[in-house]
């Protein structure tokens, strides 16, 4: 077990009722998928938000942001970067641009 | 003292509009849940506190968020709208098949007798029921049985917008679908049939009176009479007396007879409300003059009720579920515009004034009539 940082987007802190920034520990191995199953356990209120309750897909206007990078299109069991690993950065949920 | 509790959703969150009895003085409370879509918010009768909100964003999803105490304060419940079994495919704009996929809820409709037992109708169209306050959501399966393969989305979207039990029934449900048509259960959900003889569709079926595809913006019933359903179709309005079996129309001298919402007044069931709306292209008023159209004889004559409401250069919409009744002896008819106003008649239409002005777009207006 290891606790990473992990930045929500406005409306996901908000109905978590957390600051925009949480420490959120994960299960080894530290993956996407692992990461997204505790903030589930930890915050039940999240669940079906940033992913599907079913098929476990990304919802289509979510991105997953680290160290510069979009890892929104690595398959769930993507090893999370070190940087993220050791809170040197932390992984960041965004809501999609969209609009104008 | 009584009062009435005016519930609005909007493209940008919920807003709760209160008054004593006069409804000349109103209490606004909101953005409750701002940023979000809200569909439509419901009180349940068993229950005036008991309230229910659908909460949606393309980017985050559903949410269904509960109050116990008129709106006060709210708690997320269930979400997890899993169709039974493997969803199947119904009928996609290009006229292939397309899976049935969840995007929102489109209408509350708790019972009459239990504030934890409660329905939702949603896009891609079917109907769920929670028996424990909204915690956990089962498909009642059977409707999407009706040809389901056939049904494809109106303009927007393939959603189950109308709900109505009966009361003097608990056995029997009414949907209606865009653009699938009306269906009536008569045991409590698990079997269902189409109800849409009569209905003629002739600018957007194949076959015009087909047995499902129509295109049902709206229906609704008196609580003393739920056996006479009113409608209000993509174009004309019908009614029927018989439970749905048959429809007739009843459009006579309205403007136009495309519009989105009907009510029954509280107490007159031949008396009911639409907005006519010039075209399903151009979602305005006609001559660009907000009138609510008035029948007290159940359809076929009609008149225009502009009291107090804009008649020249209003270029708003209606949506269906934006039109709501209280059931105060003097009935309250009230609308939402997708112009943000919030209009509201103390006098069963007769004179008309916005309670707000400038809310974002709105979605869904319901009305609680307060002990």
């Amino acid at each position: 077990m290891r606790t990473i940082r992990v930045i929500l987007p406005t409306h996901l802190w908000r109905l978590a009722n957390v600051s925009r920034e949480i420490d959120l520990p994960i299960a080894e191995p530290a993956t996407l998928g692992t990461l997204l199953d505790a903030l589930e356990r930890q915050y039940p209120v999240l669940r079906g938000t940033v992913r599907d309750q079913i098929t476990k897909e990304r919802r289509a206007f979510i991105r997953f942001f680290a160290c510069g990078e979009d890892w929104s299109h690595e398959p769930p069991d993507t090893p999370l970067p070190e940087r993220v690993l050791t809170r040197a950065e932390p992984l960041r949920i965004v809501g999609a641009m969209a609009g104008g | 003292m009584s009062g009435v509790r005016v519930l609005v959703g909007t493209r940008k969150g919920a807003f709760i509009l209160t008054s004593d009895a006069r409804r000349e003085q109103w209490d606004i409370s909101g953005p409750h849940f701002p940023g979000w879509e809200i569909y439509h918010i419901a009180g349940s009768p068993a229950d005036p506190n008991r309230l229910y909100a659908s909460q949606s964003t393309g980017w985050f999803g559903q949410l269904i968020q509960r109050s116990n105490d008129g709106g006060k304060t709210w708690e997320a419940v269930g979400n997890n709208f899993a169709y039974e079994g493997v969803p199947g495919t119904h009928q996609w704009f290009d006229g292939t098949q397309h899976p049935w996929e969840f995007k929102r809820v489109w209408q509350i409709k708790p019972s009459f007798t239990d504030p934890d037992l409660v329905y939702a109708g949603v896009e891609d169209a079917a109907l769920f029921r929670s028996s424990d306050g909204g915690q956990t959501w089962e498909e009642l399966a059977g409707l999407r049985g009706c040809k389901g393969h056939l049904w494809q989305p109106g303009a927007g979207g393939m959603c189950l917008h109308t709900i109505l039990l009966d009361p003097e029934d608990p056995n029997r449900i009414y949907v209606a679908i865009s653009a699938a048509g009306a269906f009536r259960s008569d045991d409590g959900g698990q079997s269902w049939r189409p109800i849409n003889q009569g209905l003629k569709s002739e600018f957007e079926l194949p076959d015009p009176t087909a047995e499902v595809g129509h295109c049902v913006h709206n229906v609704a019933m008196h609580p003393s009479r739920p056996e006479v359903l009113f409608m209000q179709k993509h174009w004309d309005v019908m009614r029927s007396n018989d439970g749905g079996d048959t429809w007739y129309e009843v459009s006579g001298n309205l403007p136009t007879d495309f519009g989105f919402p009907i009510a029954v007044h509280a107490h007159q069931p031949e008396t009911i409300y639409v907005i006519p709306i010039k075209s399903d292209t151009e979602h305005y008023p006609p001559e660009g003059k907000l009138r609510v159209y008035r029948s007290r004889s159940g359809g076929n004559e009609w008149e225009a009720l502009t009291n107090g409401l804009p008649q020249s250069d209003c270029y708003v919409n209606v949506l269906r579920s934006a039109l709501a009744v209280d059931s105060l002896d003097s009935c309250g008819i009230y609308f939402g515009t997708t112009g943000g106003q919030v209009y509201a008649s103390n006098d069963s239409g007769d004179h008309w004034k916005a309670i707000v002005h400038d809310l974002p777009a709105v979605l869904a207006v319901e009305v609680q009539t307060l002990p």
